[in-house]
């Protein structure tokens, strides 16, 4: 799995409340029997027309903004289970998602696979919109070792939480396989016991 | 101590807890489709790992494929790439699959507890949202992303935190036409389409508790989309009438010792839940949405709520929602032309569904400017269909019976709504794109979708059921 450390990065805003998986990456892409090549199809609906132009006014279609941070409304990722929603925003070049909050299987899948969800408070949030509009370029930067964010033209700073098992993961990029397998043993014993 | 329904069976399958930690947590069933098991078979093969417990495993198609000559190959070349996937995946790791042509085909909700695979006590994931459904035994059943397919796979384990749990009681009697999809609706456009995020919900009071066991399964099916994990309900007679006989449930001795354990399952009386939440069944009236997450809904008869009265951060996405699907502020819906109405899902395509459907539309007919389609769950519920005429009253009504799947939801096959169209649906997601690009939907009962059906617009079936 990807590791996560430190990152200072431009982010990219979409300040739209209750994004569904569906739209992350929605269902007719999701034929794909590998785990590569969905960034592409990234908010397939909101960025291209049917006739696969680009829509100018979405964000991503901006050049204006850039960055390995998405920063997006409440409720981010709710909907289906689909790990391929995590899939398509890191295979589009990013390395955190940031909300005020997140649908569960979502930021589960997200931790999976070494794409850190942020939770951060609403007010916090509305500070991380209010910095990008007045300036594009405006940076954050995400602490994952001691679980804190901040806006650097600011200065303004709010701790996040992360279960401390998972936050081991991610700076060390190991997954959940590999901590149950080494207790196999102990999974044959409750079977056995029942 | 005392304990609610979720930590008996949560601790009855805790293999290790440990401080900082999430739970590891022991499987006893696991789900799995075409969709979301690929990459998780692959994983196995890069790690040199054979699942680890096949025998608990149960596999069929159902996401991706036609719902029209289901015996022909599929005619789509990536959806018949990943059907056939599954089938080799299965031989090659010795899974069981119900896959086209095999008689137990199905939604993957919809045969787990018709074939008696679910029941009360289990745990049991698949890699879908709608995993939830199975909690109507009073099992501990939830979605799962692709890696977790994998670590069930490898360990028949999850790492999971215990989850908090929501008491959610509905008391009273319903009236008429009202049913359990409208109870769930209800509950979501109250509580919101996050209201539920974090929690396990146990729906309990004496209207969840006289609802059938197929009604249980609409209500819990919807759990996530209030964002809960999961929703189950405790088992009862109504239960354990359903499950017994049916194909892989336990019988004669194992029956006894199964019936004596799951009469345990139920929260002790003095079990504090984190959150508990009331509502009469009296003030539910048959449900609608209007917006694009299934907690923008509204009684058939209201108007659509202004923006102005919205939050001030969720105005911008109300409005984007309203002028996604071309409503107005304060507008009323009864009466609004529509032009599909799909019955299926996981949500909705029982028998007693089709029952019910079937039942309405005898001695009606189709508006001219709709079309209809109904997609059993399953091919045994097709097959029964069949078995009591149902498929008579629909093609007399000019409704399309087609072969079983999930089709419509989510439009994964070639069962898509036209941008613009607007459909009643009797499934569980109204997000924008759902049912194809540009698609609008309006989730509802199957008995408002057959109203919708008959009249060519958006109607309140109440009026129909008075005249009759």
């Amino acid at each position: 799995m990807k590791k996560f450390t430190k990152l200072t990065s431009a982010v990219v805003p979409l300040n739209i409340e209750n994004i569904d998986t569906d739209q992350i990456i929605p269902a007719r892409f999701l034929k794909a029997t590998t785990r590569e090549g969905f960034g592409e199809n990234l908010f397939r609906d909101w960025r291209y027309n049917g006739d696969n132009t680009p829509k100018p006014e979405f964000v991503m279609n901006n050049p204006t903004y850039s960055g390995r941070v998405l920063v997006a409304g409440k409720n981010f990722g709710c909907g289906s289970s689909r790990e391929h929603a995590a899939w398509a925003i890191q295979d589009a070049g990013f390395d955190a998602v940031i909300s005020s909050f997140f649908a569960d299987i979502f930021k589960g899948n997200a931790l999976n696979n070494g794409l850190l969800p942020i939770q951060v408070s609403d007010d916090f949030l509305a500070q991380i919109f209010k910095s990008v509009d007045a300036n594009a370029q405006s940076a954050l930067e995400v602490d994952l070792e001691n679980q804190t964010v901040t806006i650097v033209e600011t200065g303004a700073k709010e701790s996040f939480e992360i279960n401390p098992y998972k936050k081991s993961c991610l700076i060390n990029g190991y997954d959940d396989i590999d901590f149950i397998l080494a207790q196999k043993q102990l999974i044959e014993s409750f079977e056995q016991a029942r | 101590m005392s304990k609610t329904l979720v930590e008996k069976i949560w601790d009855a399958h805790v293999v290790k807890s440990e401080e900082g930690f999430p739970d590891i947590l022991y499987i006893d069933t696991h789900l799995i489709h075409e969709v979301t098991s690929p990459q998780a078979f692959d994983g196995l093969r890069k790690r040199g790992l054979p699942v680890f417990r096949p025998k608990q495993t149960v596999a069929t198609a159902d996401h991706n494929v036609p719902t029209l000559n289901q015996l022909l190959p599929i005619k789509e070349e990536l959806s018949r790439y990943q059907v056939d996937m599954l089938t080799k995946n299965c031989a090659e790791f010795g899974v069981e699959l119900y896959g086209l042509g095999h008689p137990f085909q199905g939604i993957v909700h919809v045969i787990g507890p018709e074939l008696g695979i679910t029941l009360p006590g289990k745990t049991m994931v698949c890699g879908d949202s709608h995993t939830s459904t199975h909690g109507a035994f009073g099992a501990i059943a939830f979605g799962i992303g692709t890696s977790q397919v994998e670590q069930v796979f490898a360990t028949q384990c999850l790492l999971q935190s215990k989850p908090k749990t929501m008491k959610i009681e509905v008391n009273g009697e319903l009236g008429k036409g009202v049913g359990a999809k409208d109870i769930i609706l209800y509950i979501i456009a109250q509580i919101s389409a996050a209201g539920g995020t974090g929690y396990f919900i146990e729906y309990a009071g004496s209207a969840i508790e006289s609802l059938s066991m197929e009604a249980r399964m609409t209500i819990c099916n919807m759990s996530i989309e209030m964002g809960a994990r999961g929703g189950l309900i405790a088992p009862d007679q109504i239960t354990f009438d359903y499950i017994k006989g049916r194909e892989f449930a336990p019988a004669g001795e194992e029956w006894d010792k199964a019936l004596a354990y799951w009469k345990t399952l139920y929260s002790d009386a003095d079990a504090k839940f984190d959150s508990v939440l009331t509502f009469n069944a009296a003030d539910i009236a048959p449900m609608i949405t209007y917006g694009t997450n299934p907690g923008m809904g509204m009684g058939i008869q209201e108007h659509i709520p202004a923006t102005a009265a919205q939050p001030e951060t969720e105005k911008v996405s109300y409005k984007k929602a309203l002028d996604y699907m071309g409503f107005d502020d304060d507008a009323a819906l009864i009466g609004k032309p529509i032009d599909y109405v799909f019955i299926g899902s996981c949500t909705n395509s029982r028998i007693e569904d089709l029952r019910e459907v079937a039942n309405f539309v005898k001695d009606k007919h189709k508006a001219e400017n709709v079309t209809v389609w109904i997609v059993p769950g399953s091919k045994q519920v097709e097959q029964q269909a069949k078995n009591e005429g149902l498929d008579k009253i629909f093609e007399a009504a000019g409704f399309q019976l087609r072969e079983p799947g999930c089709s419509a939801c989510l439009g994964m096959n070639e069962d898509k709504i036209p941008a613009g169209k607007y459909c009643v649906s009797t499934s569980n997601r109204n997000f924008e794109g759902r049912q194809g690009q540009n698609a609008r939907t309006l989730l509802a009962s199957p008995l408002t979708a057959a109203a919708a059906a008959v009249t060519g617009k958006i109607t309140d079936v109440r009026e129909m059921l008075e005249k009759a």
